[in-house]
């Protein structure tokens, strides 16, 4: 595949842009990612992430960058806007709050916005099993919403067979250890 | 390697600060595989507890929460058994500094301003922050080239941590990082490698840009962009999302092994064009190390370099890798300050290094000539 910019060398450096809502790929050389800025590496600096940021919301207008600037974190208060003056977010939460601004921004730091490595063992299986039925809860709400009924039908079994695997291991439920 | 290079390993475990310092670092032993080339290898894991904000959010009360329960969780793994806890407020600023030169402790961590504090594993290969950037930052660490084992010693402590704090994490991002930039695995892995002959060949620049095409990070480890101190370069993972950690780290494993081939290549094309020039600046520093009066650091890195490539190509009558390693660490300012006085002047400190090296250069030659 060739630059989309320049036409002439190959493109290396892939992502994806979100712009008045619409989100579109864009294939680039390497020259050209750097002469317009656009970098896929993972910046280690705040002020990099902070510039990561600004770039993105280049196109947007200004009531639209304050409204996003204003989107803050239920459980510690940070402000959309803090995150992007320091780079960092405030605690777990963040991630689920900010969600919609954060998911371009990981898609250009790494290339991907799914973990695919190691997932918690804590408490043993009973734990990923739950961690599993609750993925599955989400495959089943996208199924029904895409219409997909048979693979709907599908994941409610598998969601009943673990319930009561976990239920046959663990009589009464535990509490977290702290 | 020849064999013999490698320091023989200390087995008591450390009880305090000055038992600690009084140990050379396990990373600098010299061992390992392709240490001729590889310095050490490092895996970190960024980690956080669930329901505390992450540090720099987190107020004072809630850091000394996340202290003792990390070092609690800690105390009872196996990874940690027997292990030091050193809370950063109950050390002086020196000896915070000489953590940071041993590379147990970040800049950020060895402040001292907030409760923060370090676990390190009897033999200094697994050590744990705590409340740096990210409330656990586990770290394996080992001499040579030995991702898979780092990563195996990193991976085994994290499984235990994990059992006894809640981790936040979610299914789709993965471990939550307070920077997204660690957010996934959390994981850096890098290695410490030797590119002298890639250096003094010009042919490094277009490696590094190759080695950042495949999606990796390098830097050179002392100093800054055009002056590379030491020819020492740290290649380590740069995405943390959507590659698990074994993909990351084999990725890793395989661009390094490249351009440990071509620094192979360049040291054989350097032997065969210009064996009495290399030879002659390996054993010239060898005499400004050995013989010096005043030193400064920098001039320590660099003389350095040029004594281990001449281990590393087998040139008899030089010390073993470990004695070179140790200096990098050794000749830094707080562990110079520790071994001479606090309070030297530059000038001062730059005289006493250089007795230091000299030092350890007779000493090494004095074994040398005993071991014969």
């Amino acid at each position: 595949m060739l630059c989309q910019i320049c036409g002439k060398n190959p493109a290396t450096v892939h992502f994806t842009e979100i712009h008045d809502n619409k989100m579109s790929e864009i294939h680039v050389c390497e020259r050209c990612a750097e002469e317009k800025g656009l970098q896929t590496s993972a910046k280690k600096h705040k002020f990099e992430i902070a510039d990561l940021l600004a770039g993105m919301v280049d196109g947007m207008t200004t009531t639209e960058e304050e409204r996003v600037g204003h989107v803050q974190c239920p459980r510690c208060g940070l402000l959309y806007s803090g995150f992007k003056e320091t780079g960092r977010l405030g605690c777990a939460e963040c991630y689920a709050a900010f969600q919609f601004q954060l998911r371009p921004l990981l898609r250009r730091i790494h290339g991907d916005t799914r973990h695919r490595g190691k997932v918690p063992t804590r408490d043993g299986e009973g734990v990923s099993r739950s961690r599993q039925i609750q993925r599955l809860h989400d495959e089943l709400q996208r199924a029904v919403e895409r219409e997909e009924f048979e693979r709907a039908a599908a994941v409610r079994d598998e969601i009943k067979r673990l319930e009561a695997e976990l239920r046959a291991a663990a009589p009464a439920p535990t509490e977290k250890k702290k | 390697m020849s064999p013999g290079n490698g320091r023989p390993r200390g087995a008591k475990a450390p009880t305090s600060f000055a038992e600690l310092v009084e140990r050379p670092s396990e990373w600098l032993s010299g061992g390992g595989p392709r240490a001729e080339l590889v310095l050490s290898t490092r895996v970190r894991l960024a980690r956080n507890l669930d329901t505390v904000p992450f540090t720099h959010r987190a107020r004072d009360e809630q850091l000394q929460g996340v202290l003792s329960s990390v070092a609690n969780a800690a105390e009872r793994s196996a990874a940690f058994k027997d292990g030091l806890l050193l809370r950063m407020t109950e050390l002086p600023a020196l000896d915070r500094q000489i953590l940071v030169e041993r590379h147990l402790v970040s800049h950020e961590l060895g402040d001292g301003a907030r409760p923060r504090g370090i676990m390190i594993a009897p033999d200094q290969r697994l050590s744990l922050m705590i409340n740096e950037e990210d409330h656990l930052r586990l770290q394996a660490m080992a001499s040579g080239f030995q991702l898979a084992e780092a990563w195996t010693l990193a991976d085994g402590a994290d499984d235990e941590l994990d059992q006894a704090l809640d981790f936040a994490f979610s299914e789709e991002i993965g471990y939550l990082t307070s920077c997204p930039t660690n957010a996934g695995t959390g994981l850096r892995a890098s290695l410490l490698v030797h590119l002298p002959a890639l250096v003094l060949l010009e042919e490094i620049q277009k490696v590094l840009k190759s080695v950042m095409q495949m999606g990796l990070n390098v830097r050179g480890y002392y100093g800054e962009h055009s002056e590379v101190m030491g020819n020492l370069f740290q290649v380590s993972n740069q995405t943390t999302l959507g590659r698990s950690e074994r993909e990351s780290i084999e990725m890793l494993e395989r661009v390094t092994r490249q351009v440990l081939e071509q620094e192979e290549r360049a040291r054989e094309k350097m032997m065969r064009d210009a064996r009495v020039q290399v030879e002659d600046k390996v054993w010239r520093a060898y005499g400004n190390l050995r013989y010096c009066r005043t030193i400064h650091v920098r001039d320590v890195i660099n003389l350095c370099s040029a004594v281990r490539l001449g281990v590393a190509l087998g040139l008899p009558g030089l010390c073993p890798l470990h004695v070179v390693n140790e200096l990098l660490v050794l000749a830094q300012p707080a562990h110079l300050q520790r071994r001479y006085g606090a309070d030297l002047t530059p000038a001062e400190r730059n005289v006493y290094r250089a007795q230091l090296v000299r030092e350890r250069l007779e000493a090494a030659e004095r074994e040398t000539r005993s071991g014969d």
